[in-house]
């Protein structure tokens, strides 16, 4: 036994000192593409599937409103509602919401914005072409019908 | 250099990947990675109320009708319907009629893929030329949302695959076609030429809902 016994000065161990580095290397990358939410969601929100999903092409352009059963029906009842930011906004709000939102964007890119309608799967179509007819006063022409991934394509 | 034996200070640094991975799994649980993806669609304008609504002149083979009720039921052309499924066929089959061979016609018709000259029927009953055709989209306020999210996701995909299918890349190569970049600007607007995506989506009736 003794005789193949090789002599060997290498070390066994795994060097793990690069080990911190690579873990950083990851923490950077999810410290990055986090976004802290800015508002907490006080509708049901559960995104209908679909196939044909296009992406935005840009993110400073898009405003959400988010549309569903409040998920505190004790205080906010159980119709469905639209969430604007922070606070529930009834279909006449929607102008006002547009117009705010408008604002903080440059003059040649008013015409631009993009409304990112969230609505739970469980609504009736009434209240969203409420606020699709609102979007069409205030010449808020885009529109994207948030969804996920489906099956099949 | 007196003292070369001395140990030189070290910090532990050995619990820092344990810190680290924390500070790591607290981020892992918390992102949200956005996905700003969905149905796009751009509304018609608001009608100038100093101008009377155009009349409608279309013919009826160039409409082709889809109605949704407040109980969810489909009507496809006067055909109830029980499933979207077979939906994206149709709309295919309805845009690439060419019920009239004019000139132009046979021109746009002489561009497309074998593929997709195999779906035109030629049929009377149906529309004359992709840009006269007209698919229809009428809910009622009491339709469900998902119902009609899977059905305007049909009628649109039935478009991508035209437009795919013509400049040869897959409906989602063409669905991420950078529109910034002048050579997928190109493919895109080669695909689309002649064939507008004419979805009407109706005003709703107000039967149920509210």
């Amino acid at each position: 036994m003794a005789k193949f016994k090789k002599k060997s000065n290498t070390s066994q161990d795994i060097p793990t000192a690069a080990l911190p580095d690579i873990i950083f290397m990851l923490l950077f990358f999810f410290m990055v593409t986090t976004v802290l939410r800015e508002s907490t969601i006080l509708v049901k929100q559960s995104i209908p599937k679909a196939t044909q999903l296009r992406k935005l092409e840009q993110k400073k352009l898009v405003s959400y409103l988010h549309v569903g059963k409040p998920n505190d029906p004790k205080k906010f009842g159980v119709e469905p509602k639209i969430q604007a930011n922070d606070a529930f906004i009834d279909v006449d709000g929607v102008i006002q919401f547009i117009e705010e939102e408008k604002s903080k964007l440059a003059e040649n890119e008013k015409d631009q914005i993009t409304i990112s309608l969230k609505v739970d799967d469980e609504t009736k179509m009434g209240i969203i072409v409420d606020i699709t007819e609102q979007m069409r006063e205030v010449n808020a022409r885009k529109l994207m019908y948030a969804a996920s991934r489906g099956a099949d394509d | 250099m007196a003292r070369s034996g001395r140990k030189l200070p070290a910090v532990n640094s050995s619990s820092m990947a344990d810190i680290a991975f924390l500070l790591l799994v607290f981020f892992l649980v918390t992102t949200t990675i956005a996905t700003d993806k969905g149905l796009t669609l751009t509304l018609p304008p608001k009608p100038d109320p100093n101008q009377p609504p155009p009349d409608i002149t279309k013919n009826q083979r160039n409409i082709f009708k889809i109605l949704v009720n407040s109980s969810d039921r489909i009507l496809v052309e006067d055909e109830p319907m029980e499933r979207v499924d077979g939906l994206k066929e149709m709309v295919k089959e309805f845009v690439l009629n060419f019920g009239v061979m004019d000139a132009e016609n046979q021109a746009l018709y002489n561009t497309l893929p074998q593929s997709l000259r195999a779906l035109s029927k030629r049929s009377e009953a149906s529309s004359d030329n992709p840009v006269e055709a007209v698919v229809s989209f009428k809910a009622d306020r009491g339709t469900s949302y998902d119902v009609y999210l899977a059905i305007l996701d049909e009628l649109q995909g039935a478009y991508y695959e035209i437009y795919a299918e013509r400049v040869g890349i897959t409906t989602e190569e063409f669905r991420n076609l950078d529109r910034k970049n002048p050579v997928e600007w190109e493919k895109y607007t080669i695909s689309r030429e002649g064939f507008p995506m004419n979805i009407s989506i109706a005003e709703p009736t107000k039967i149920g809902g509210n």
